[in-house]
């Protein structure tokens, strides 16, 4: 390079560094409105007008906050073991992560959807996908814990998942990796992707009573990356719209390799047609082996059980069913409008924003207005499907949510920015920047028929200079913006836990009003209940020693345990015996490998402790339950195998002094 | 309009502080607080579902309307609302009717509050004391800081030689033991 060259460079350098740093907002005046304080500002003792039920990304978890206020009200353990709850520690909630692969105490916690009834939140459940090990989990709103996870099956990095239908008919999880299926060899080259590997997208059934969730079928796929989806709603209720990328079928460096396209795809799938097709025994049965997990309220245990099977459509027997509609590059959101009629696609790397029409989408495959075939599936023309595209909206767009009053609002990574526009002409209304990389955004009730609207929030990936530093690691964040005036303004940003992916809002007098206060000890049927104090008791079944312990404010019964041996395996069934609202008791034992129990009013929960010394160990309460929570401790006393002393447990009393044990 | 809008703030700040009946709603210009939560302390929360504590099992017994009465003037509704746990030892409206003519009504008055404390403190054990666990002899520290002592003689059980245990009632946040007559400290 030339000098003269790299002085040109130097100085572009220069003016585009003073143009970036300066066009800044330099302090919070210049990007809030005067009166955005007092919009967030919930005064102590008042409520949120939303919950926002957000996804913790890698952190595996679900995180409840309140919106305005940006308040974090709880973490939910779904598919990562969380010691502070006991959460896959505790014997009855092991069975929860338990998959094919055996016990996996971690997952990638994406998407949330809330559970509709005709296209509307009803505040019954809320689902999030496990993207590494696939699953799906479903959690009871009423209790806020993880009720079920079901593992899917012929699939990889579940990313595009879990979008559900207007009365939760289905929960849809689509495949990112395509992999080699499991009836044929799997151990095969990688370099035969494209004659080897198939992808799937999975419909899994919602028991309108319980939420009980099953795989209906199975649609085998060619071999694209699914990204994400929306079921149809209204007038398109019964299709449903994925978005494809990596058309080119590429195994390796996808950043090159999957980029070449000019248009990858959106998939149409008319669902109703697929399940007709199963019932009319279209689909074959799979050999297949998944875990099916489900959490019992009146036990307080949670059961595994292996699935076996799977129905399988293959589109080839299924005429119909399955369209692709060409979208530009590389497509990541993929978002229906409250009407129905409007499909987003987000060409992560495309400088427009496709609009697809489902009546003219209808109307192509009426016609047959095809432009070829992908892998034996009729590709639709593009401009037949087209309702037009939003020309020059920003760098990188991603994701779109909606407000109830015909527009759309879509967020661009690239250029850190959300874009309002209006879904009937296309034209971009306003932008306003994020701070900063923002993925996913969420508007209360975007994804339904019945936007609440009034707050948009954007989730953010990078913060940096945001908040005080904290090494390496930043938080990530959301950003509140009233969108309740033409233009969008600013209003707050708080930080979350691991990454926000993606979230929903839904009003909180929907959620709030069902809340559990505590679980009925009547109805508890945990085989190791202990069903008030003088029930406690400690009983061997060879080296086995259970220990039925109660915790009431403020003591635990029994509190001196004698008699047990170096070599035996202990069990704490503990139950709180308390009938009140957030009384929680927790429970530990010093040395144990695992973590502590957090135990709800009501229920029992079991610790496992193999003591491998001799000696006397504390057990204590370890949530600050009362007055004397301080006093709520005890001990356990472990004696060499040979030694006799018998199995004595008491509280409040002593026993005789042992000839063993004179002193 | 600044001036205007922070002014209003500090009235409804001080409205809310001021005393525990319910503050002015909170409305900002975005409506933000639909919900309302409960004001006041932990009494005022809404719950039908949980076993009663202390005090709703209280306020729920005829027999001891003048407790109730004396509780609140007391401002122990709150306290008495706590986590706990506590041991109450409650006097029935009989009970405090076999004090001399005039004391409850001289003990109400806001002058005496203190001293209507410290008496209704005298009542109160911090932990829960179930009927079977009182032995005779046995001294118990209340919220006051005052002893009392217990016998237990054929089953019965007297507090400070005085007041007979007539039922135990146990509550979500601790028990309450039903007695027939008012405890006073030995310094008033």
């Amino acid at each position: 390079m030339r000098q003269s060259e790299l002085k040109t460079l130097a100085l572009l350098a220069i003016a585009f560094a003073t143009t970036v740093f300066s066009c800044k907002p330099k302090n919070v005046s210049t990007t809030t409105s005067g009166d955005a304080a007092q919009k967030v500002y919930v005064a102590p003792g008042k409520y949120d007008e939303f919950y926002n039920f957000v996804s913790g990304g890698f952190s595996g978890q679900m995180a409840v906050y309140g919106i305005p206020s940006g308040r974090l009200f709880k973490v939910i353990p779904v598919f990562s073991v969380d010691p502070e709850k006991g959460y896959g520690y505790s014997e009855e909630t092991k069975p929860m992560l338990n998959t094919s692969h055996g016990f996996v105490p971690w997952d990638d916690l994406h998407h949330i959807a809330l559970s509709e009834t005709d296209g509307v939140h009803d505040g019954r459940w809320a689902f999030g996908n496990g993207n590494n090990t696939p699953r799906i989990a479903r959690i009871d709103m009423k209790t806020f814990k993880t009720a079920e996870i079901l593992e899917i099956p012929n699939s990889a990095g579940n990313h595009s998942s879990p979008f559900i239908t207007e009365n939760s008919e289905y929960v849809i999880a689509g495949t990112r990796f395509a992999v080699p299926m499991p009836d044929s060899d799997m151990d095969v080259p990688i370099n035969t992707y494209k004659d080897n590997f198939k992808a799937t997208v999975s419909l899994i059934s919602v028991d309108k009573e319980s939420g009980k969730m099953n795989i209906a079928f199975q649609i085998l796929l060619p071999g694209v990356d699914f990204d994400l989806a929306r079921a149809g709603k209204g007038k398109s209720h019964g299709w449903f719209f994925v978005s494809c990328y990596n058309t080119e079928r590429a195994n390796t460096l996808l950043e090159v390799n999957s980029t070449k396209n000019d248009k990858d795809f959106i998939m149409a799938v008319n669902w109703k047609k697929a399940e007709e097709y199963a019932k009319a025994g279209k689909g074959v049965k799979k050999s297949v082996n998944y875990a099916h997990n489900t959490y019992n309220d009146n036990t307080h245990s949670a059961t595994s059980v292996m699935e076996k099977e799977v129905l399988m459509l293959d589109p080839k027997d299924c005429p119909d069913m399955i369209y692709f509609m060409p979208c530009p590059k590389n497509p990541h959101g993929c978002d229906t409008d409250p009407t129905g009629e409007y499909i987003v696609g987000s060409g992560k790397l495309a400088a427009v924003i496709p609009v697809f029409s489902f009546t003219k989408m209808l109307d192509a495959i009426d016609k047959k207005t095809f432009e070829g075939s992908y892998a034996g599936i009729p590709v639709l023309k593009y401009d037949a499907v087209l309702h037009g595209e939003v020309k020059k909206p920003g760098l990188g767009p991603l994701h779109t949510e909606f407000d109830a009053n015909g527009n759309a609002y879509t967020s661009m990574f690239v250029s850190s920015e959300v874009v309002k526009w209006r879904i009937s002409d296309l034209q971009v209304l306003d932008r306003v920047p994020t701070y900063y990389s923002v993925g996913h955004l969420s508007v209360p009730g975007g994804p339904t028929k019945k936007p609440w609207g009034k707050y948009l929030i954007a989730y953010n990936k990078i913060t940096k200079d945001r908040y005080l530093p904290t090494g390496p690691e930043l938080c990530q964040s959301a950003q509140l913006y009233d969108i309740s005036g033409d233009k969008m303004k600013l209003l707050l940003d708080f930080p979350t836990i691991g990454e926000p992916h993606y979230a929903e809002a839904i009003p909180a007098d929907m959620v709030s009003k069902n809340s559990v206060k505590f679980f009925k000890i009547e109805e508890n049927k945990n085989p190791y209940v202990t069903m008030g104090e003088k029930e406690a008791k400690v009983e061997r079944k060879g080296n086995e020693v259970h220990v039925y312990l109660t915790a009431i404010r403020s003591h635990l019964t029994p509190d001196n345990i004698e008699g047990v041996k170096l070599g035996d395996v202990v069990y704490f069934h503990v139950t709180n015996l308390e009938q009140d609202w957030d009384v929680p008791h927790g429970f530990a034992v010093k040395g144990a490998n695992n973590a502590e129990l957090l135990v709800m009013p009501g229920e029992t929960q079991t610790l496992m402790w193999k003591p491998e010394k001799v000696g006397v160990y504390p057990i204590y309460c370890t949530d600050f339950c009362s007055a004397l929570h301080q006093e709520m401790q005890g001990y356990i006393r472990i004696s060499a195998p040979g030694k006799n002393v018998p199995l004595t447990f008491s509280t409040g009393t002593n026993q005789p002094k042992l000839e063993e044990d004179k002193f | 309009m600044k001036k205007y809008r922070f002014y209003s703030l500090a009235l409804v700040a001080a409205l809310t502080y001021a005393c525990n009946s319910p503050a002015p709603e909170n409305k900002t210009e975005a409506g933000s607080t639909t919900q309302e939560a409960p004001v006041g302390g932990q009494e005022a929360v809404q719950d039908n579902d949980s076993q009663k504590d202390v005090v709703k099992i209280a306020i729920g017994s005829a027999d001891h309307t003048t407790l109730v009465a004396a509780l609140k003037q007391a401002d122990l509704v709150t306290v008495l609302s706590n986590a706990g746990p506590f041991t109450v030892f409650a006097p029935t409206n009989e009970a405090f009717n076999k004090l001399p003519k005039g004391t409850v009504e001289d003990l109400m008055k806001p002058e005496n509050k203190a001293k209507l404390q410290d008496i209704l403190e005298y009542h109160v054990s911090v932990g829960v004391f179930k009927p079977e666990m009182f032995q005779d002899g046995q001294t118990i520290n209340q919220a006051n800081s005052k002893n009392i002592s217990l016998s237990v003689k054929d089953g019965k059980i007297m507090v400070n030689n005085q007041a007979n245990i007539i039922a135990s009632i146990p509550a979500a946040n601790g028990i309450i033991h039903v007695i027939d007559a008012v405890l006073v400290p030995t310094d008033h």
